[in-house]
């Protein structure tokens, strides 16, 4: 588990309600509000997306929305800089592979 | 279009010390920022400052914030959130976006104090998951309560490295090495006294050959460099790491002073390519002005005093500070400055300051000639 639950310069952390969210279809908990990805590297995920060409995984690298290398498709919508976006109820939060047209990737997967 | 006194990019410590200056004259002062949160990297830094009391010294860099903010709103400053300035037109036509808008803003006069970004340094792995700047690591534990990860190697001994690496050992990670290429550790000593007294390792004069893992960090190797900064054969060390940081230093982000058609001049010293700036913060297109890191790295102490040097300039320049009194608060501002800069990490922004002011100079004499 990756949360702190006490700081000892910061105390205790002001967390928003606990809201349920799926991670390529699989239910996860997080906090409304906190980014998408701190939510999902508390529950252990690092892979966000993977590239185009080489299919390489990629994941957080600056945390403050400069890089890109942490966009996923959320709710459908690809290119989405997880790190900066707050994570709500309901959100269903997908790998992003390639340039993400999210819409087709989601059609692919279904069986 | 609508019009404003003051429009500010970037809600870090130098722009709400730009902003509060300003509005103190009677300014009517906006504050634009991209993130959900005001304040820039200054809620992250739990560390205490610096310096003497003048300079905040003492407090921890999370405080200093909330005080900014608290200051700003009561001296009327309008701080937008969410709002993400991506066009400057002749210098003051700001094209800014809030949500699915686009909205274009008139203004008298602008400040750019938009921050800076992190460095990276290419090695085999670099781009796996697990592979982070230190910045990154401290938004993470600080400002989200989230673990980056468990074992971290921290790349890179200034004051990012030192600072940031001491934070996640409050985080409760292990930090199993810190490393640097140059023998000597380039941070505040006290910070790096810390973390050693903690039985934390540095390798000095050392780099990172390779990070190692199946999908995202599992382990990095590390090797000793000679005087050309090769790296030497038989000296390799393989640490079990999950997380490395890097902390090599930042960029100052130029985007805008550069759109804007600002002078620019490469001065290592401050981190790269600035704008050309006269002390207070003045480029060379007229109105516009550029405080904090996106003029020239420096820290956020002074950070706050060059914001409060241009949002003085940009109220003067508009007639709305009584001449004399400007004056001697301008005056005031700059031994402050001064004094901060006085001690040794100030030197390397001193000379650079020189060196701009001799290009400013230059380019001055070839427009006459
Ligand atoms: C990892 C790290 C550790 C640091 N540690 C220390 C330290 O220990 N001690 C110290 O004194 N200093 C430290 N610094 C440096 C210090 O944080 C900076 O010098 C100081 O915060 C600079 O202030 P600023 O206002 O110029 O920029 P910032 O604090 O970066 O603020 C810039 C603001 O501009 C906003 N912005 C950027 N672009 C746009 C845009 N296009 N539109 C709208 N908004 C935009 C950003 O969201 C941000 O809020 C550290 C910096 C980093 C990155
Ligand atoms: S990690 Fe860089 S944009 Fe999200």
């Amino acid at each position: 588990m990756n949360r702190l639950a006490e700081h000892p310069v910061l105390g205790t952390y002001e967390r928003g309600r606990r809201v349920t969210f799926t991670f390529d279809g699989e239910p996860m908990e997080g906090f409304e509000g906190e980014p998408i990805a701190a939510a999902l590297r508390a529950a252990g995920v690092l892979t966000h997306r993977y590239t185009a060409k080489n299919k390489e995984p990629r994941g957080v690298f600056c945390a403050i929305g400069r890089c890109t290398d942490c966009v996923m498709v959320v709710n459908g919508k690809p290119n989405v800089r997880t790190c900066v976006e707050p994570l709500c109820e309901g959100m269903a939060i997908r790998t992003q592979h390639g340039l993400g047209n999210g819409a087709v990737a989601e059609k692919e997967e279904r069986p | 279009m609508k019009r404003r006194d003051l429009i500010i990019i970037g809600a870090g410590p130098a722009g709400l010390s730009a902003a509060i200056e300003a509005a103190q004259y009677g300014l009517d002062v906006v504050v634009y920022d991209e993130n959900a949160l005001p304040g820039g990297q200054l809620f992250k830094q739990i560390h205490k400052f610096f310096g003497s009391k003048e300079h905040r010294a003492r407090e921890r860099g999370f405080r200093i914030g909330q005080q900014l903010l608290e200051e700003a709103g009561r001296a009327g400053v309008e701080v937008v959130l969410g709002a993400q300035v991506i066009g400057l037109y002749d210098g003051l036509i700001v094209q800014v976006v809030r949500g699915d808008r686009i909205e274009r803003v008139r203004a008298n006069a602008v400040v750019i104090a938009t921050g800076a970004s992190e460095n990276m340094v290419p090695f085999p792995g670099w781009t796996l998951p697990g592979v982070i700047g230190a910045g990154a690591a401290q938004t993470m534990a600080n400002l989200h309560g989230v673990r980056p990860g468990n074992d971290l190697l921290m790349v890179g001994c200034g004051n990012v490295g030192v600072v940031v690496a001491y934070q996640m050992l409050q985080a409760g990670c292990r930090v199993q090495a810190m490393i640097d290429a140059s023998r000597a550790i380039g941070g505040y000593g006290v910070h790096a006294a810390k973390v050693a007294r903690t039985g934390v390792p540095f390798f000095l004069g050392h780099t990172i050959l390779q990070a190692e893992g199946d999908g995202k960090v599992e382990s990095a190797t590390i090797a000793q460099v000679d005087e050309r900064w090769q790296p030497v054969p038989g000296t390799e060390k393989t640490f079990a790491v999950d997380t490395i940081c890097l902390a090599v230093g930042l960029t100052p982000a130029t985007q805008l002073s550069r759109m804007a058609g600002c002078t620019m001049v490469n001065l290592p010293g401050l981190g790269g390519l600035v704008p050309a700036t006269a002390q207070n913060g003045a480029t060379s297109v007229p109105g516009l002005y550029v405080a904090g890191d996106a003029g020239g790295i420096e820290e956020a102490s002074s950070a706050m005093i060059r914001g409060r040097l241009a949002g003085l300039a940009a109220a003067r320049r508009q007639g709305f500070a009584d001449s004399q009194a400007a004056e001697s608060r301008g005056q005031e501002l700059h031994e402050s400055l001064d004094r901060l800069r006085g001690g040794p990490f100030g030197e390397r922004i001193r000379a650079a300051e020189e060196l701009m002011h001799k290009a400013l100079e230059k380019e001055a004499a070839c427009q006459t000639a």
